[in-house]
């Protein structure tokens, strides 16, 4: 359980910021801004913690917080939350991020339209019984550092340039002497026999499956003993050869958005895009930048060295010309041609094959979703259960607004609740479109059985969820939620329902 | 929502945990017996013993405290350091180099009253067998393999099997596993017998890729490289007989730098002081929010499995926040022919056998060969390698026939501790074994068994 160095990266420091998980932490609206937190809440301690009870709870949660580290600046305010939606909106634009817990639908619509408006990022958290649900809702989320688990490298093994063909000619891979010959990068192998292979089939490279499986027997023919670890890594990468050239749908969607026509009011990202465009219908050749960084590869160190720096050069070359095209973008609508900094731009470049853009529709849009969308996610039996619970929740809170209190509540009406909220379940359904659809009974029963009782362990699973992707919307890398995660702590099931 | 704002009474405080397990439900183990008092009931009965007071096991603990588990244990061998602060949010800088388990316990029992928490500041293997079966449920916060197979031994070894070889589930002793690796954990229930132990899929845990020794000495190519022949092969060369200690941060300079020389020899870049200690130590790093979701899914669990207010997953969750929430629960299968779940490994031994040559069958047994074993039978220590003065007390046993020693039965369960391969690596194994004797009226049911 030693652990040290490595994990001080700025992202988990953040983290700690972050935490609210104190040991009790209901009914709060929690707000970020950067490094400094405030807590909305009304309401006295009443719960678990014994060295604070009758304190207001905000007030001790802020002190909880700055136990935990003392460079957070927290604040609390004693109000409910929904009394400063509706008296005080303007409270809530001085924030980065506003993290909404246990509100009712009617505050969050409420809240979600103050935040749309001043650009601010919303997270919705609810725990509910056994069942809660997170949800993010910003107009616009675009990544550059999204950090995927598993991406192909950027090898251009399909299409060399002249300097790394240069070098792949400058190695003999016919060399009978066994040591050079089995320390020859697979980049190397793969470039000179891909040419090879191209001048016998008309320049093209292997493609069926039928010439793949040649292109193989052509690699393992060029070995002189079968334990060559660098021929056995070139046949199992052989298939880079074979990439589609050019770029991903999901990169050209982003080149080919309206927002990449920028002017003056353009953000950094969509200029950065615009340039890009430019860059693959120009210098690029139809590709992108080049990341610039090989995997480890059984390999001479020099001449693994040297492709290094064959693929550092290139990244560089393409990233100063990038430079020159985001400068005259600048300049064109009018803005400063040094206002982007180069380590922007660089950090762009080594990830333009994995920019992601995120939308959200607005709570309010939520509410009236694509039917058919609606109908997949309650005819999939993997979706049945979360939308089944998206439904409930949101019924609880409609039947709390008719009778002043959640359903199941109390022992003695638990049995006149259910048919009741199946009555409100039947509503909203017919709202969104849904006509006809049932929901099960059995789901209906657990959440009156619930009664809007806080259980610990889903409180903090949901609130660890919402920390989680408060995390990656605050510091921008990796891909936030994209959509309601609802959670379904009876089998641990869980989904995310994008509506 | 429902708690009132006055000063509760001990219900009250509660009163949202009572829902839930005062209330019928059609969702609901089969087992769920409703009840005001069964809070109460759970609270005074059950044992809870939590195995790792790190990340994990720091939000466990109070995860479970706020679940209505009243007598809880911790155990972990370690002392706090400053680099653990930013997660274990138990800490704080005053506790630097004190006893995890100890200082997590306090704190908890300060913040939740009524909430009993024993530390055990030791190693896992420290502890007799016997300890580990007063629980009735073993949640593990760990983040070592080895750890994690001890402990499943451990559990799975109280398991019995009945003479048809189907187990006895009132013998099964129930474990809630959680684990985190950045932005990717898994929570998994392990009921030994029913569901696969951590041993029956142990390929999950694949074993670290080492890399090749001739590359670290002839063809270098990244950072990694470097560290790893500063630390494998150029420190025994210059310090012979000196063991490394990762601990030591004198040691780990001296690393660093020889790191340092060789990148620089080779013209390889990207060696750094944290890469350094993070390739040495193996350290992944943690993250706090994967922590308390992962540890909110095993305390769900735990208090599942307990109450039966619900069902429990079956039996496996991978959690992945890398891109969005991702959460996947798979169905594993137990492996029929697990030796550390199944009925145990049946030693076909003649009457004559003494404790000694058992001990040495074990060795060359082509599935187990385990060196240097411990021997126990019913909790009762055999032959004992350590500590000194049971090694001495149980010496003059290595001379008895184990039939004397198993009071003359025809067959008999016991428990060998030793070293043992286990994912390519010698660890700490504890193996269940079913001994026959060959020749004595009543084992009829080992002759239909085939010999292994
Ligand atoms: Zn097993």
């Amino acid at each position: 359980m030693a652990t040290a160095g490595v994990v001080a990266e700025p992202k988990t420091k953040y983290d700690r910021q972050l935490r609210k998980r104190v040991f009790d932490g209901e009914s709060i609206v929690f707000i970020i801004l950067r490094k400094s937190f405030s807590f909305v809440n009304l309401r006295l301690v009443s719960n678990v913690d014994e060295g604070c009870l009758g304190q207001p709870r905000a007030k001790s949660i802020c002190s909880f917080l700055q136990e935990l580290n003392d460079a957070v600046k927290a604040k609390f305010v004693e109000e409910t939350p929904a009394t400063l939606i509706d008296t005080n909106p303007s409270f809530f634009s001085q924030f980065t991020v506003v993290i909404a817990t246990q509100l009712p639908e009617s505050s969050l619509l409420k809240l979600d339209d103050i935040c749309r408006k001043a650009d601010i990022v919303l997270v919705a958290a609810r725990s509910y019984g056994l069942t809660g649900l997170v949800r993010v809702s910003v107009k616009e989320h675009c990544v550059i550092e999204s950090k995927p688990d598993h991406f192909l490298d950027d090898l251009r093994l399909h299409n060399p340039w002249a300097e790394l063909k240069q070098f792949a000619k400058s190695i003999d891979i016919n060399d009978k002497d066994p040591v050079v010959h089995k320390h020859t990068p697979y980049i190397v192998i793969l470039v000179r026999l891909a040419e090879k292979w191209a001048d016998a089939h008309d320049g093209n490279l292997p493609s069926t499956r039928q010439e793949k499986r040649e292109f193989k027997d052509l690699i393992r023919a060029h070995m002189l003993n079968v334990d060559e670890e660098n021929y056995k890594e070139a046949v199992e990468s052989s298939y880079k050869v074979s990439v589609t050239p050019g770029i991903s749908d999901e990169v050209r969607q982003i080149i080919d958005d309206n927002s990449a026509e920028v002017n003056s009011s353009s953000s950094d990202f969509w200029i950065l895009v615009a340039a890009l465009k430019e860059f693959v219908a120009n210098e690029g050749n139809g590709e992108l930048p080049l990341e610039g960084t090989i995997p480890d590869m059984t390999s001479l160190t020099e001449y693994y060295v040297s492709l290094q720096k064959i693929y550092q050069a290139k990244a560089e070359a393409d990233c100063l010309a990038m430079e020159h095209r985001v400068k005259d973008t600048l300049k064109r609508i009018g803005r400063d041609p040094d206002s982007i900094s180069r380590a922007y731009i660089k950090t762009f470049c080594k990830n333009a094959r994995k920019l992601r853009v995120c939308r959200y529709r607005s709570i309010e849009e939520e509410f009236s979703p694509i039917v058919s969308e609606v109908q997949r996610y309650f005819t999939d039996e993997d979706y049945s259960y979360a939308m089944n619970f998206y439904i409930l929740l949101r019924a609880v809170d409609r039947l709390a607004a008719n009778y002043s209190r959640l359903p199941g509540i109390f022992d003695s009406e638990i049995d006149e609740d259910i048919p009741r909220l199946k009555t409100v379940a039947a509503s909203v359904l017919s709202e969104m479109g849904l006509i006809g659809a049932s929901l099960s009974e059995d789901l209906i029963t657990e959440m009156c059985r619930f009664g809007g009782a806080e259980i610990h362990p889903v409180a903090a699973f949901i609130g660890g969820v919402a920390s989680q992707e408060v995390i990656k919307l605050v510091t921008k890398q990796f891909v936030p939620l994209r959509g309601t995660f609802i959670f379904n702590g009876i089998d641990l099931k869980s989904q995310v329902l994008v509506l | 929502m429902a708690t009132p704002d006055a000063q509760p009474t001990e219900p009250a405080r509660w009163r949202d945990l009572d829902m839930l397990l005062s209330r019928p439900g059609n969702l609901v183990a089969a087992s769920f017996d409703p009840s005001p008092t069964l809070r109460d009931e759970i609270g005074s009965f059950a044992e809870v013993l939590v195995v790792g007071a790190g990340g994990l096991g720091c939000e466990l603990l109070k995860d479970l405290a706020l679940s209505g588990f009243k007598n809880l244990h911790v155990i972990d061998m370690d002392t706090i350091d400053v680099s653990n602060l930013n997660r274990q949010f138990l800490f704080r800088v005053q506790d630097v180099g004190k006893s995890k388990a100890q200082v997590a316990a306090k704190r908890v029992m300060e913040r939740v009253s009524g909430v009993n928490i024993k530390p055990h500041f030791c190693r896992i293997e420290d502890k007799e067998i016997e300890f580990y079966s007063q629980f009735h449920i073993i949640v593990l916060g760990l983040d070592s393999i080895e750890a994690r197979s001890y402990i499943n031994s451990v559990a799975c070894g109280f398991l019995e099997y009945d003479s048809n070889d189907n187990p006895i589930p009132e013998t099964a002793k129930p474990m809630v596993d959680g684990g985190t690796e950045g932005f990717k954990g898994h929570a998994r229930v392990i009921i030994p017998g029913t569901t696969p132990c951590f041993e029956c899929n142990i390929w999950l845990f694949p074993p670290q890729v080492k890399f090749p020794l001739c590359t670290l000495a002839e063809t270098p190519r990244t950072a990694a490289h470097c560290i790893e022949y500063a630390h494998l092969i150029k420190w025994d060369e210059v310090h012979p007989g000196k063991p490394f200690d990762a601990d030591d941060a004198e040691h780990m300079q001296w690393i660093y730098s020889e790191a340092l020389k060789r990148a620089e020899l080779f013209g390889i870049s990207g060696v750094t002081y944290s890469l350094t200690q993070g390739v040495v130590k193996n350290i992944i790093p943690a993250i706090a929010s994967t922590n308390a979701i992962i540890s909110a899914a095993c305390a769900l669990e735990a208090f599942k499995l307990f109450s039966g207010c619900s069902k429990t997953v079956s039996n496996y969750l991978t959690y992945n926040g890398l891109e969005g929430t991702h959460i996947k629960v798979t169905e594993f299968v137990r492996d029929k022919d697990c030796l550390v779940c199944g009925p145990g490994t049946l030693i076909e031994l003649d009457t004559s056998a003494t404790l000694s040559q058992f001990i040495k069958m074990l060795e060359e047994h082509p599935n187990l060969r385990i060196s240097k074993a411990s021997v126990t039978h019913e909790g009762n220590n055999l032959y004992m390698q350590s500590p000194e003065v049971l090694e001495q007390m149980t010496r003059p046993n290595l001379s008895v026939p184990m039939f004397e020693l198993l009071k003359e039965v025809p067959c008999a369960t016991v428990h060998a501790t030793g070293m043992a391969e286990n994912n390519g690596k010698k660890v700490s194994s504890l193996r269940k074994l079913r001994v026959a004797f060959k020749g004595v009226i009543g084992d009829s049911k080992m002759d239909t068994t085939e010999s292994s």
